[in-house]
């Protein structure tokens, strides 16, 4: 390739040993993809060009939201896309190497660290669980109770404690729908085999107008994906005040971290 | 293996009953969660800045994601977050020229003599303000203002 423009190697997935990409899938650059090979594992990988895919330009580009969204979109189709066919472990953003000898090294290395961690997500899947405050809140109680409200008090003041007391009250909710979410997480991360709570997502980010109270990620064997399901179903009639989403089947992004091996699953 | 039907994270693709799964393409907040946090970290060879990503990562994450939906709902705000929006830069420096001048006339406008501060004031503006001529407020505006009993 000397004649052709410099380039980097910019990583995946990695998988078993023999695995090869599906010709026609291409990478963040539009590159076709290869293997590079290790031992007992190979790495599926794409030749991007320097010029955009080197520390300074990478860096320049992730200043642009349309770039990044473009990037991380080709990143993820390239994982999901093998992850359909075999076990693979997915490598975060921008993992970049000089070229495939380097990245062999890496496999090599890193040998024992991958393969077991390849070992822990085979036959398993991530599954996505959020879940937001009802849209539905609580029917304000009936507090004709409340001994400030005589009708000596002055208006003003009336309106400000019945404020106090909806506010009051919508804390409470809010607060037992988070203890609920809680309850939730625990729940289905008995039927899974790991769990994650990933932070919080903003409402802007999210498009929904009901704050978000849990966005969980859970590793399901797939042959348990029905019963996973049914909990999540069985959770969502038994908190009605949460409105539950499901996203997924997800390559097991949250699951291939180093440092969740050996971890304490929550 | 066998395959899985609809794998890929792309969305909330299972309609359970009891659950909202909104259909919708690959929920883009999601997708930077995972693409951008998530993963085998791996140093490399290149150095990119993950801490750089994080900061980008929450910025993206209220900006784009759901943008359409979001829109849907009205919720607009980016499209006047000045910093969000870069054809709405040079709105933002006029608002900063606009306010800053608002603050002079105000600080003028409390000048004990009207007369001497209108004299002394005007002939002063053109040269030494840094306000763009093409905004100078025409002094038959600030004299009623300035002017006031």
């Amino acid at each position: 390739m000397s004649a052709h423009p410099p380039t980097n190697t910019w990583l995946y997935v990695i998988t078993e040993a023999g695995r090869s990409a599906p010709p026609g899938l291409t990478g963040v650059a539009g590159e076709p993809l290869h293997a590079v090979s290790g031992p007992g594992l190979t790495a599926l990988a794409g030749a991007v060009p320097r010029s955009d895919f080197d520390e300074g330009p990478v860096r320049t580009h992730l200043e642009d939201a349309v770039w990044l969204e473009h990037a991380v979109r080709a990143h993820h189709h390239v994982v999901s896309s093998l992850a359909r066919t075999a076990p693979v472990l997915p490598l975060r953003f921008a993992v970049l190497y000089r070229d495939d000898q380097r990245a062999a090294a890496m496999l090599m290395e890193r040998r024992d660290e991958l393969t077991a961690a390849l070992r822990r997500i085979a036959g398993r899947v991530e599954w996505g669980v959020k879940a937001y405050l009802g849209p539905a809140d609580p029917p304000p109680d009936v507090d004709g109770g409340d001994p400030r409200q005589d009708p000596s008090t002055r208006p003003g003041t009336a309106y400000l404690l019945r404020r106090q007391a909806r506010h009051r009250r919508q804390e409470q909710a809010h607060q037992q729908a988070a203890n609920d979410a809680l309850r939730v997480h625990t729940a289905l991360a008995r039927s899974a085999a790991s769990a994650v709570c990933h932070p919080l997502q903003q409402s802007g980010a999210t498009g929904s107008a009901e704050p978000m109270l849990l966005n969980g990620a859970y590793l399901v064997e797939q042959t348990l994906t029905a019963a996973f399901h049914e909990a999540v179903v069985a959770l969502s009639t038994r908190f009605p005040g949460l409105r539950l989403e499901t996203t997924g089947p997800w390559p097991p992004y949250s699951f291939t971290a180093v440092s969740d091996f050996g971890g304490d699953p929550p | 293996m066998s395959e899985l039907s609809g794998y890929g994270g792309s969305g909330p693709l299972s309609h359970l009953p009891g659950t909202s799964a909104a259909p919708q393409p690959a929920n883009l907040a999601d997708l930077l969660e995972r693409v951008l946090d998530k993963g085998i970290v791996i140093a490399g060879d290149i150095r990119i800045n993950l801490l750089d990503i994080e900061l980008l990562t929450i910025r993206i994450r209220l900006l784009i994601a759901s943008v359409d939906r979001a829109r849907e709902m009205g919720i607009d705000w980016w499209e006047h977050d000045p910093s969000l929006s870069s054809n709405r830069r040079d709105l933002a420096l006029e608002n900063q020229h606009l306010r800053e001048r608002i603050a002079r006339l105000e600080t003028s406008g409390r000048a004990p003599a009207v007369p001497e501060d209108a004299e002394e004031y005007d002939p002063a503006e053109a040269p030494d303000r840094d306000t763009p001529p093409a905004r100078t407020t025409p002094r038959t505006r600030r004299s009623p203002r300035t002017g006031l009993p």
